[in-house]
């Protein structure tokens, strides 16, 4: 981690009619951080998140991601930044290895970069025996993370994850956390979404979010010690027992 | 007369390329009155059992009865018996919360007055929302409207597909005390769940991956049969603390679990303060080592890597 | 993708090769109550054309019009009584040619060619004798004197209409129900499954009479389309086709599983024959073998000849039960396969 900040909101708002999803957030990532972004479903996470990688317009408030304004400067945002979620990760018809020259070549890699990465990525996930097996033969936690290699696989600045583990069995699940300390360590800004809360646990920082508004952000253990908890499941219940909003 | 008896289930899906086996050869029995877990992760073939308990498929081969009615001959009266929330949300997203509740009452030939006294609790919750459609509902929520869809003709048996995936913990745990309760009104349930801390809530559970069996039994005796020493360990640098775990002699596996890393050694003369005297000397000085008592997730890991 | 990139060429060959307006082989019948030379020469030369195919078993006017009802016969050509003789003697000679006009582009077409026969021969025997002679051809359009093309184009509207809405809405709101997961539920209930489908299916029933009701009172009112027909029998054979056409619906929705899949096997496979097949727009007759053979399985096709019969010809039951037996048989089939195929599991 490092002092150079890769995301800054401020006062982010996104109002549908007289329906407020998100209000006035504000917060800061650093370079090379794990920035969990919790929240009950309907909190505003999947909107907030929207308007950060730049496919949904904010009603008020600013916000620089990689530098870029996301207002007006949508398309180099795109550029630097990896997106995967957990609904679309990868085209189940293909195999593994176009899959992975697709995307590839979708992020603007120069032909030689192509080959180069996708056989450096092949190697790293140890798939070389399967790479021209169709990826709907593979099991979950494998497509999630050939899903993850390839959100960086143009070495973003920053990776957006949306509840990138939901349903993995628990030492893929844990594989995946690796891979995701690995991408921090090498300087790229993890920004995920979770419902499990021992994965909270991991990031270096982390929000909850309660209709709309940021309720807690800071680390982890600063959260328990103020909230008197033994963990951030308890510090979640705690912050969004109060919720009021339900869609 | 146990409430569900399944012998020998197998179950494949074959495509043009592939086949694959969704329920390889799968055995166990929940009694009545009991809250019976299925836990494993996606692709276990949790849903595939589900499907085939309450009829909508058939098993290759093996049987399985429900309250001794066979899934295959009896499945009039199976559809009877059983209340069955899928793992997706299957309502009618167009109508109101009160429609579709009005509309499930109607094909179990009942009302919604008639088996109130059941839902009310959960109905109430709903109340407010009564005129919302049910594809504007939140997650929570949309789960509880299902739950109260499944209950309308006072099953005996509830099947639930992972109604907690994907729902806030909040509402997960809401969730877990409803189902508590139903319990008490002496009906069965078996209940499917990808996160393994709800594990502690059934009264007995299957751990389940790759359409295989690990165990069967209740959550405190899985646990208390899980052999080896276990220790929860921490430090200020929890990545480099993992690779220095892994690479130590006695480690048989270490994975993190939230704030700690579990360890599990493979000599169980080990003690904490081995541990921790392998740490100091590996650079971790504020390392903090004790023994704990395994999570279910730590045992279904251990059943996993067997 | 087969069907992608097979349609556009399966539509150019249909359209290019085998399907036109021009209209060969028509059955005709000819009422010769002259009996000689010309007559004979000039039903010789109609015959020598590719146009036109001669039922020689109707030989008298009673016979002609129960030709014309059952659709045996599209044209009929009388020669008057001494027809040879008044030509020569009076140098003016009467054929009169009907018509059947509830197709009127094809009535039209096929009085021209006929017409156009006539004319020559008048020419060639002018030439010949140096005199003017007249051959008078006296038309008439039989059912539809106006030619209007409502007679065509409402039964072909009520034929493609009822089709798509009951088949393609039936099969796709059943099919909904399999994507969004509620069939799961409905079938883990006590409700029986076919209870489940007929249920589906009984709203569009309504629609349909709806449609129909609607489509026939405004071709009365606005478009002087006559009934001539009974009103009972016309809902009758009209229920029968909506009930063909929702059972068709429930055997597509048994073997699709997804709304998109549905909808394009309804569009494709029915509503594409019902435009091309079922002789809305372009004749059967002048088809290939095998198109008109395909053509029979379109049960738009039988019902339209049975509106057309019915609402245009006034024909009672005894002209179209040959017809009505091919829908119900039809019918009979689509529900028996549907029943076969309708799983009681997912």
């Amino acid at each position: 981690m490092t002092n150079e900040t890769v995301i800054k909101t401020e006062d982010l708002t996104k109002r549908f009619g007289d329906f407020t999803a998100v209000k006035k957030i504000s917060f800061e990532v650093k370079r090379g951080e794990i920035f969990g972004f919790l929240g009950a479903n309907g909190a505003g996470k999947t909107t907030a998140m929207k308007m950060l990688i730049g496919i949904l317009k904010p009603t008020s408030g600013n916000a620089k991601i990689a530098g870029f304004d996301i207002y007006n400067q949508t398309e180099q945002i795109k550029k630097n930044i990896g997106y995967m979620s957990q609904k679309f990760s990868l085209y189940e018809d293909l195999t593994i290895m176009e899959n992975v020259q697709l995307f590839a070549g979708i992020y603007g890699l120069s032909d030689d970069e192509i080959k180069q990465r996708s056989s450096e990525l092949i190697h790293k996930l140890n798939l070389q025996n399967q790479a021209d097996k169709l990826v709907e033969s593979l099991p979950l936690g494998w497509k999630q993370k050939l899903a993850f290699s390839l959100a960086i696989i143009h070495n973003p600045r920053i990776v957006f994850l949306d509840e990138p583990t939901s349903g993995v069995d628990p030492i893929t699940r844990r594989q995946f956390w690796n891979m995701i300390y690995e991408a921090a360590s090498n300087g790229i800004t993890v920004f995920v979404t979770t419902h499990y809360m021992d994965e909270a646990e991991y990031c270096n920082r982390i929000t909850i979010l309660v209709d709309g508004v940021i309720k807690a952000l800071d680390s982890p253990a600063a959260l328990k010690e103020k909230y008197n908890t033994s963990s951030i499941e308890d510090v979640f219940v705690l912050l969004a027992r109060g919720a009021k909003r339900n869609d | 007369m146990s409430a569900v008896e399944i012998k020998n289930i197998v179950k494949k899906y074959s495509t043009k390329k592939t086949s694959v086996t969704a329920v390889d050869n799968i055995s166990f029995t929940a009694e009545r009155g009991e809250l019976f877990g299925l836990i494993g992760p996606d692709g276990a073939g949790k849903s595939t059992i589900f499907r085939i308990l309450t009829t909508l498929l058939l098993p290759d081969s093996g049987s399985a009865a429900l309250l001794d009615y066979d899934i295959i001959k009896d499945w009039k009266e199976i559809r009877n018996i059983v209340g069955y929330m899928p793992g997706r949300f299957s309502l009618y997203k167009d109508l109101t919360v009160e429609e579709n509740l009005e509309f499930f009452a109607t094909v179990f030939n009942t009302t919604i007055k008639e088996n109130y006294e059941l839902i009310e609790e959960i109905y109430k919750q709903l109340e407010p929302f009564k005129n919302r459609r049910a594809g504007k509902l939140s997650g929570g929520m949309k789960q509880k409207l299902a739950l109260c869809c499944a209950l309308i003709h006072k099953p005996k048996i509830l099947f639930l597909d992972e109604p907690t995936t994907g729902v806030d913990p909040v509402s997960r745990k809401e969730f877990w005390e409803i189902l508590k309760r139903l319990k008490t009104r002496g009906i069965s349930i078996l209940v499917s769940t990808p996160y393994m801390d709800e594990a502690k809530l059934c009264d007995r559970i299957a751990l389940i991956q790759k359409g295989k069996i690990l165990e069967i039994n209740p959550p405190k005796n899985i646990i208390s049969k899980f052999e080896r020493n276990l220790f929860a360990v921490h430090s200020p640098e929890m990545f480099k603390l993992l690779m220095d775990l892994r690479s130590y002699s006695k480690t048989e596996t270490c994975f993190a679990f939230g704030e700690n890393h579990h360890l599990v050694v493979n000599d169980s003369s080990i003690s904490a303060v081995d541990v921790k005297k392998y740490l100091e000397s590996a650079g971790h000085p504020k390392a903090t080592v004790s023994n704990i008592e395994p999570t279910i997730e730590d045992c279904f890991m251990h059943l996993m890597s067997k | 993708m087969l069907v992608l990139f097979g349609m556009p060429v399966i539509q150019l060959i249909i359209f290019g090769f085998a399907i036109t307006t021009e209209v060969r082989n028509a059955k005709i019948a000819v009422l010769d109550n002259s009996k000689d030379e010309i007559t004979q020469l000039l039903i010789n030369r109609i015959e020598s054309t590719e146009y036109f195919q001669i039922e020689r078993t109707i030989n008298n006017s009673d016979q002609i019009e129960s030709a014309f009802k059952s659709g045996k016969i599209k044209l009929a050509i009388v020669f008057q009584p001494n027809f040879q003789n008044e030509l020569l003697h009076t140098n003016k000679a009467q054929i009169q040619i009907l018509s059947d006009a509830t197709d009127p582009n094809q009535a039209t077409t096929l009085a021209n060619y006929v017409s156009a026969v006539v004319m020559d021969y008048q020419n060639e025997l002018m030439e010949l004798n140096k005199i003017p002679l007249t051959i008078d051809t006296e038309l008439r359009m039989l059912y539809n004197p106006q030619l209007k093309g409502a007679y065509t184009s409402v039964p072909g509207v009520m034929g493609l209409i009822l089709l798509l809405v009951s088949a393609m809405m039936t099969s796709i709101s059943v099919v909904r129900e399999k994507e969004f997961g509620t069939m799961e539920i409905l079938l883990v209930s006590p409700m029986k499954p076919w209870l489940v489908i007929i249920s589906k299916a009984i709203p569009y029933f309504i629609l349909s009479i709806v449609n129909v009701a609607t489509i026939l009172l405004l071709s009365t009112t606005l478009l002087d389309m006559p009934i001539h027909g009974s009103l009972f029998l016309l809902t009758l054979v009209t229920v029968l086709y909506i009930l063909c056409a929702l059972s068709l619906g429930l055997l597509i929705s048994t073997i699709t599983n997804s709304q998109l899949a549905s909808m394009l096997i309804s569009l494709v496979g029915l509503m594409l024959p019902v435009v091309m097949l079922s002789g809305y727009a372009f004749p059967i007759a002048n088809m290939p073998d095998i198109l008109q053979w395909i053509a029979n399985l379109s049960p738009a096709k039988w019902y339209i000849i049975i509106i057309k019969n019915v609402m245009i010809k006034g024909v009672g039951p005894e002209g179209i039960w040959k017809e009505t037996i091919v829908l119900a048989a039809m019918t009979a089939v689509f529900i028996l396969i549907s029943i076969k195929r309708f799983k009681i599991r997912l």
